[in-house]
């Protein structure tokens, strides 16, 4: 199991991964204190202000870690859009700055009820006392209250900075590198050697900022000043050793995107080795969430990446009629051009939408399009991955052939085929590209109503590549090369649980069998 | 008795609420005076204690300390030049022996070298042992040395007056015995005026030159334990008689000694 070169190909990024982890989280720690303390002092008196702030980091902490940091992501690009418009200055949206405000929100609940807790818990006739003694306030709070109440706060930064640190690896889709990374790469390629070193990594980067947190706080308890700048250098020395690989590293490189499933993760590979054969500096930002990767080329923090027709005819265009695949992608073409976005072209292979069911159930009940499903839908359960039954198609779907499903389930994508294949749901709405529909023996149902638009494999350019001859010149090559079997084959690789299986391994596989010689 | 008092109460109010815990009092303490307040609890001592150094503000008539009219004088600066001794200790746990004492000089601004030398000073002068008690955190001491680091740290700045907040309640006996003798030296050495509160009437009688005896916020009655036992006063006769009629009674059960 050592020897699987997997292992090697994780640490390899460690250095990046790990540094963006670390930055991002003792960024939004540091935040995250420089606002909560002063909160607690300037409440510990104050029980209504006090109680109103408690509630609401109470209310910041319901909200799940995914879906806050998912929410900083439209409320920045909201801000951004407002300082251009006002003070003719931007900002990235994407990334680091959403990341580490919504971290950093998280962090304020412990150190908030810690700290009040803590200055509250002081037994008042030694503030009597510090006031008897000749303190003012403010002698009393930074000689007396803040060391006696240190040991309460000091477990509530640790909470926080073990929270940030875990929480942290959900930033990957909106832009932020981080150990999470390997855990939505692995789970999406069922690389559990990559899931697996994401959670050691990132519970042993906690356990160390814990442990050195601890030694701050016994040394300044113990007012040793060895103990406490041992800590402190530690932390430093973490900040800096991350720091390191990161700035040798050329920041003008060409980032290729990606979304969050196994077929995006060969794309991105397979788009970077080609630039990098080209001459081009290039580096694969993987994970980033559907709706955030667009707004990601738009504005400059990704170049390019691949999506698909319908998808941006759909969420982009907000368009709900359907055209045939050449026409939609030209019309598409001329309307992502009015933001200076280039459609270099189609890859050749098609990711639709399809319902999908086991071969031999659908030989049985003489289904064999969706039209043929609606008469038996009462009765089943259908499952789709968390954005589907969100989508116009599934709405157009339903309309176009009245489906009724007794339930529906949505599933994290990987595992759907699993599940219908075993009958634990009846149909699920798969992806015509997945390489699982033939290692399943499923079926996919046709669309004799065309519900469902096309969903071409389009590459996308930034605008400020719109004018990169180089860029399309690198690739070109893969234009119309890779039909919808090479892609299945591909995906159906990607998706076992070996050396092979790697997204890079696959995207070498992929060019050698459409292009390399 | 010297023409200016260094504590003067004249028509002093205070209410918490309701509660008129400080009734229209007026009271002097001469330059050198021990004077101890006596009542029950709930009588207004701690109250009277406290607004000698503004930690409670009246709300009506004038309170003067060495001849300044408290209202004038700086809170914080008035605190640091009047000694004030907290009911058990009132020491910071998280400060040394020698940190507890010297806080007042620390906070004064005088040169760390002086406040060290100062502080092995007091804890000469309150009899405690420099080699095992200096670089101690309070919690390793007993009851008594800690009232002892107390007594040091309000004398440490070298105040004229020191406040004691029934310092010598939660010890026992012969502890409390031993500390008010010597701290009845100490301000008879250091020249100090001082006021001490007390429900105690023979701690009172054994270590004050004056007792003022309080009720329901106001002073019943004043003077010397001589001048006391002449009032006209049910309440203030009765306090007296208590110490006696023990002593009476310790008489009769305990055989007569020193004797042998």
């Amino acid at each position: 199991m050592i020897t699987d070169p997997r292992w090697g190909e994780a640490l390899s990024h460690l250095p990046d991964y790990l540094g963006n982890h670390v930055r991002v989280s003792l960024a939004a720690l540091a935040l995250g204190l420089a606002v909560s303390l002063p909160l607690a002092i300037l409440t510990r008196n104050r029980p209504a202000p006090r109680a109103v702030l408690l509630a609401l980091a109470s209310i910041v902490q319901t909200v799940p870690g995914l879906a806050l940091l998912a929410l900083f992501y439209p409320l920045l690009l909201l801000g951004a859009s407002v300082t251009l418009k006002w003070f003719g200055v931007s900002f990235s949206a994407f990334g680091f700055l959403p990341a580490m405000l919504a971290l950093a929100l998280y962090s304020m609940l412990p150190v908030l009820r810690n700290g009040i807790t803590g200055l509250n818990g002081i037994d008042p006739a030694l503030i009597e006392a510090a006031k008897g003694v000749g303190m003012t306030e403010r002698q009393s709070l930074v000689m007396v209250e803040l060391p006696l109440a240190l040991p309460v706060m000091m477990a509530g930064i640790r909470t926080a900075a073990v929270w940030v640190i875990g929480t942290a690896t959900l930033s990957t889709p909106i832009g932020q590198t981080s150990l999470g990374n390997y855990i939505f790469a692995g789970l999406q390629t069922q690389n559990w050697v990559f899931v697996l070193f994401g959670c050691v990594a990132s519970a042993l980067l906690a356990l160390a900022v814990d442990q050195l947190l601890g030694l701050i706080e016994s040394g300044l308890r113990n007012r040793s000043r060895l103990g406490a700048g041992l800590g402190a250098i530690g932390i430093a020395a973490l900040v800096a050793a991350t720091l390191v690989p990161t700035m040798g590293r050329s920041s003008s490189g060409y980032v290729v995107g990606a979304k969050t499933f196994a077929e995006q993760y060969v794309l991105s590979a397979l788009l970077r080795d080609r630039l990098q054969a080209a001459g081009l500096s290039a580096t694969a930002r993987s994970g980033l969430g559907s709706s955030v990767i667009f707004g990601a080329l738009k504005a400059g923090d990704i170049d390019l990446y691949v999506d698909y027709s319908g998808t941006l005819w759909a969420n982009q265009l907000h368009r709900t009629d359907i055209k045939p695949r050449a026409e939609l992608v030209a019309d598409l073409k001329t309307a992502l051009a009015k933001d200076n976005i280039t459609l270099l072209g189609e890859l050749g292979f098609e990711n639709a939408y399809a319902l999908v069911m086991p071969k031999k159930r659908a030989d049985a009940l003489g289904i064999r399009t969706i039209a043929d499903l609606a008469a038996h839908t009462s009765t089943m359960s259908i499952a789709g991955d968390y954005e589907f039954f969100s989508r116009p198609e599934w709405a157009a779907l339903q309309k176009a052939y009245g489906l009724q499903f007794s339930a529906q389930r949505q599933m994290q994508p990987d595992f759907m085929y699993a599940a219908v294949a075993s009958g634990e749901v009846d149909v699920i709405a798969g992806y015509t590209s997945d390489g699982l529909i033939a290692k399943y023996d499923l079926v996919a149902l046709d669309d004799p109503k065309h519900a469902i638009p096309p969903y071409d494999a389009i590459l996308l350019l930034a605008p400020k590549r719109a004018g990169d001859e180089r860029l399309k010149a690198a690739l070109s090559p893969l234009l119309g090369k890779i039909d919808i079997a090479t892609m299945r084959e591909a995906n159906l690789r990607a998706s076992g649980n070996d050396a092979n299986s790697s997204p890079d391994a696959v995207a070498k596989w992929l060019w050698g069998k459409v292009g390399g010689q | 008795m010297p023409s200016r008092p260094m504590i003067a109460y004249a028509h002093v109010t205070k209410s918490f609420g309701p509660l008129r815990a400080v009734d229209d009092l007026s009271l002097d303490i001469a330059e050198g005076e021990f004077l101890a307040i006596v009542g029950g609890s709930g009588s207004g001592k701690t109250t009277l204690l406290r607004l000698a150094n503004r930690l409670i503000e009246a709300d009506g008539g004038t309170i003067t300390v060495e001849g300044e009219d408290v209202r004038n004088v700086d809170p914080v600066a008035l605190r640091r030049r009047i000694g004030y001794v907290f009911q058990s200790g009132g020491l910071f746990p998280h400060l040394s022996v020698a940190d507890n004492i010297g806080i007042t000089p620390k906070l004064l601004g005088a040169p760390p070298a002086e406040i060290m030398a100062r502080i092995d000073e007091l804890i000469e002068l309150v009899q405690l042992d420099r080699a095992s008690h200096r670089d101690r955190l309070p919690e390793a001491l007993s009851g008594g040395q800690r009232q002892r680091v107390g007594v040091a740290r309000a004398l440490a700045a070298k105040p004229r007056i020191v406040l004691m907040d029934e310092p010598f309640g939660a010890l026992d006996a012969l502890t409390r015995d031993a500390l008010g003798e010597d701290f009845r030296e100490l301000h008879r050495k250091l020249g100090l005026t001082t006021v001490m509160i007390t429900h105690d009437m023979t701690e009172a009688i054994l270590l004050a030159d004056r007792i003022a005896v309080m009720r329901g916020g106001k002073l019943l009655a004043q003077g010397t334990p001589a001048e006391l036992s002449k009032s006209s006063d049910a309440y203030v006769l009765e306090l007296l008689r208590t110490p006696r009629r023990q002593v009476e009674r310790l008489n009769a059960l305990l055989p007569q000694s020193g004797a042998a």
